[in-house]
C-alpha cells in the first residue's frame, strides 16, 4: 500500500533553521500528518475533533463578548442587552456563544457515548479516559459559571441552588458556601469571581485537551473493531485521510449549529433568564440548562439533601473506576451480544433522566427518577462487572485490515 | 575532585537535609495560599451590612411581609390565633427537625414569626400565603413543605426555616441582625 505511505518531512532553509532550534514542524508532522490512525474509523470518531473546534469557537466568541460585558450585579444584565442591541454583530457573537455551549455538550456527549460503546476507557487508554472526565468536569464548571453571567432569574437561582449543594457537606458546608459567594447570598462578589473563573477555565481545558491527545498518541486511536493496530497495513496517516473526513463531519455540525444560531437561538435556553435577577422571588420552576438535566434528576431522586448531592457527584465520578468495573476484554460493543442491549438501555435511560430532570419534582416523576437512577448505577456497579460471565463474544476479525476488507 | 570523592558521605544526613528543607518550603508555600483563599470570604463592606430595622405596624393578623436582609429575604408573619393554636398542637415526634413553636418566637410576641425566607434544601425562596400541604410555605424548586411555624414537614429540606437573630426595638419595630 505504497500510496498510503507518508511523505517524508521536507523543510526549506528557513523552516529547518527554526526546526533545529524549536522543533515545531517535526512535532506537527509527527502528531498530525504522520500520526498513524486505524484505517477503519467510522464517523463516530469525528466527535473528538468537533469538540476541539467547539472549544475554539467558545474561546474566540467569549473573548469578544468580554470586551463589551460588565461583570457587576448592577450592570451585567444591561450590558448583555447592550451587546444584543447596540454592539455591532453583538447579537450574532452572543448567540454563537450561547448556542455554542450547547453544541459543545452535544458533541462531547456523543464522544463519551462512543467511548462507552467501543470500550475506549479500557487498557491501555485509561489515562486518556481520565483526562476526558477532567475535561468534562471543567466544561460543566465553565458552562455553569457562564450561565450566571447574564444575571437573569435563572442565572441567579441556578447559581443559588448549585452553590448550595456544598452546604450539604457536614460541619464546614455553610462556611464553604459563604466563601464561594464572598457574602451571605449570591451577589456582586459571586458574579465578579464567576466571570474571572469563566474566563480562566477554558484555557485550563485547552491544557487538559493537550494532555488528552498526548496520552492518546501513545497507544494510538481505538477503532470500531476493537482490535489493536498490529502492522502498518492496519493504518493510514491522519492527514489527509482523517483531516478530510473530519471536515465532512464539521460541515454537518456547522449546518446544525447555524440553524440554531439563526432560527432558534433561544430554543436551548430559558425565557426566565430574560428577567433581571431578583433575590426575593424564586421562579416557580427552576431548571438547569439541558446538558445538566440527567444529573439534576439524580440529585432530586434522592429524598435526602446530602444523599442527593453525593449521588449526583458519584454519577460522574464513577466513570473514573469504569476501566475496572467493565471486566470484559472485548473492547468493541459490536462483538458483545448482551452488552450492546444493556448499552442501548443505558443511553435511553440517560435520555429519560434528562427528561425527568426538566419535570416538576412530584408524583410519578419522582418515582420514575428513582428507578432511572437505580438503573444508571446498576449499569456500572452490577451489569458491567458481571455480564462477561455469561456473555460469549462474537468471533472478531484478526486484524484491522481484515475488518476493513470485509466491509469494502 | 578526587579528594572530595574519597570523603565518606552519610546519605542519611543528606536525605534528612533534603526532607526538612522540602518540608519547610512546602509549609511556607501552603501558608502563602491563606491570604488568597481568605480574600474570597465576605469583604468588610459586605459584613458591615449586617443589621436592619423593620416597621411592622402595618401587619394585621394573618398578614405576612418580606424584607431583604444580607441579600436574603426574611419572612415576617403575624399569625392569627387559630394558626398559633395549630402551630402549638403539633406533636414533636411528627417533626423531622423537632422544635416547639415557642422556641422559634419571642416571649410575649408569639404571634409574630420571623424566619429566613430561604429553603434549607438548596436556598430557593419558598412561596407563602398558605401554600403547600401544611397551609404555610412551599418551596417549588424541589418540593419542601413548611408549616405555620416555618418547620419542615415534608420534602428534601433537612432543617426548619432558620430564625435569624432579631429583637423587638418597640411594639412596632424589629431589628434583624
Amino acid at each position: 500500500m505504497a500510496s498510503h505511505d507518508i511523505k517524508p518531512l521536507k523543510l526549506g532553509p528557513v523552516t529547518s533553521w527554526i526546526d533545529e532550534r524549536f522543533p515545531v514542524f517535526t512535532y506537527v508532522y509527527e502528531h498530525l500528518a504522520q500520526y498513524r490512525t486505524p484505517k477503519n474509523l467510522s464517523y463516530f470518531w469525528s466527535f473528538g475533533s468537533l469538540a476541539g473546534i467547539a472549544l475554539v469557537i467558545q474561546i474566540i466568541t467569549g473573548i469578544f463578548l468580554a470586551m463589551h460585558y460588565t461583570p457587576h450585579a448592577d450592570h451585567a444584565f444591561d450590558s448583555v442587552e447592550h451587546i444584543m442591541r447596540d454592539v455591532n454583530y453583538g447579537w450574532l457573537i452572543r448567540y454563537i456563544h450561547a448556542v455554542g455551549a450547547s453544541m459543545f455538550f452535544v458533541v462531547v456527549y456523543a464522544h463519551i457515548a462512543r467511548g462507552l460503546f467501543f470500550g475506549s476507557y479500557k487498557k491501555p487508554r485509561e489515562i486518556v479516559w481520565f483526562f476526558g472526565i477532567f475535561i468534562f468536569l471543567a466544561m460543566m464548571a465553565t458552562a455553569f459559571m457562564g450561565y450566571v453571567l447574564p444575571w437573569g432569574q435563572m442565572s441567579f437561582w441556578g447559581a443559588t441552588v448549585i452553590t448550595n449543594l456544598f452546604s450539604a457537606i457536614p460541619l464546614v458546608g455553610e462556611s464553604i458556601v459563604t466563601w464561594l459567594w464572598g457574602g451571605y447570598s449570591v451577589d456582586n462578589p459571586t458574579l465578579n469571581r464567576f466571570f474571572a473563573l469563566h474566563y480562566l477555565l477554558p484555557f485550563i481545558i485547552v491544557g487538559l485537551v493537550l494532555i488528552h491527545i498526548i496520552a492518546l498518541h501513545v497507544p494510538g486511536s481505538g477503532n470500531p473493531s476493537g482490535v489493536e493496530v498490529k502492522t502498518e497495513k492496519d493504518t493510514i496517516p491522519f492527514h489527509p485521510y482523517y483531516t478530510v473526513k473530519d471536515m465532512v463531519g464539521l460541515g454537518f455540525f456547522l449546518i446544525i449549529f447555524a440553524y440554531f444560531v439563526f432560527f432558534k437561538p433561544n430554543a436551548l435556553g430559558h425565557p426566565d433568564n430574560y428577567i433581571p435577577a431578583n433575590p426575593l422571588v424564586t421562579p416557580a420552576h427552576i431548571v438547569p440548562e439541558w446538558y445538566f438535566l440527567p444529573f439534576y434528576a439524580i440529585l432530586r431522586a434522592i429524598p435526602d439533601k446530602l444523599g442527593g448531592v453525593i449521588a449526583m457527584f458519584a454519577s460522574i465520578l464513577i466513570l473514573f473506576v469504569l476501566p475496572w468495573l467493565d471486566k470484559s476484554e472485548t473492547k468493541s460493543g459490536y462483538y458483545r451480544p448482551i452488552f450492546k442491549w444493556f448499552y442501548v438501555a443505558f443511553i435511553v435511560n440517560f435520555i429519560i433522566l434528562g427528561y425527568l430532570g426538566a419535570q416538576p419534582a412530584e408524583g410519578i416523576y419522582v418515582i420514575a427518577s428513582r428507578i432511572a437512577t437505580i438503573f444508571y448505577f446498576a449499569y456500572f456497579l452490577f451489569i458491567l462487572p458481571t455480564i462477561n460471565k455469561y456473555e460469549k463474544p462474537l468471533p472478531m476479525p484478526k486484524s484491522i485490515d481484515e475488518h476493513f476488507k470485509a466491509k469494502h | 575532585m578526587s579528594k572530595t570523592k574519597d570523603k565518606v558521605v552519610d546519605p542519611k544526613k543528606r536525605d534528612f537535609m533534603v526532607l526538612t528543607a522540602s518540608a519547610v518550603a512546602g509549609v511556607g508555600a501552603a501558608a502563602t495560599a491563606v491570604p488568597f483563599i481568605h480574600s474570597m470570604n465576605p469583604a468588610k463592606d459586605v459584613q458591615a451590612l449586617a443589621s436592619i430595622e423593620v416597621d411592622i405596624s402595618g401587619l394585621e393578623p394573618g398578614d405576612e411581609m418580606k424584607v431583604k436582609w444580607r441579600g436574603k429575604p426574611v419572612f415576617i408573619k403575624r399569625r392569627t390565633s387559630d394558626e398559633l393554636k395549630e402551630a402549638r398542637e403539633v406533636e414533636l415526634s411528627d417533626l423531622p427537625d423537632p422544635e416547639t413553636d415557642d422556641q422559634r418566637v419571642k416571649k410575649g410576641k408569639e404571634e409574630y414569626l420571623v424566619v429566613l425566607g430561604v429553603c434549607t434544601h438548596l436556598g430557593c425562596v419558598p412561596l407563602g400565603k398558605g401554600s403547600g400541604e401544611y397551609g404555610a410555605w412551599f418551596c417549588p424548586c424541589h418540593g419542601s413543605h413548611y408549616d405555620i411555624s416555618g418547620r419542615i414537614r415534608k420534602g428534601p429540606a433537612p432543617k426548619n426555616l432558620l430564625v435569624p437573630e432579631y429583637s423587638f426595638v418597640s411594639d412596632k419595630v424589629i431589628k434583624i441582625g
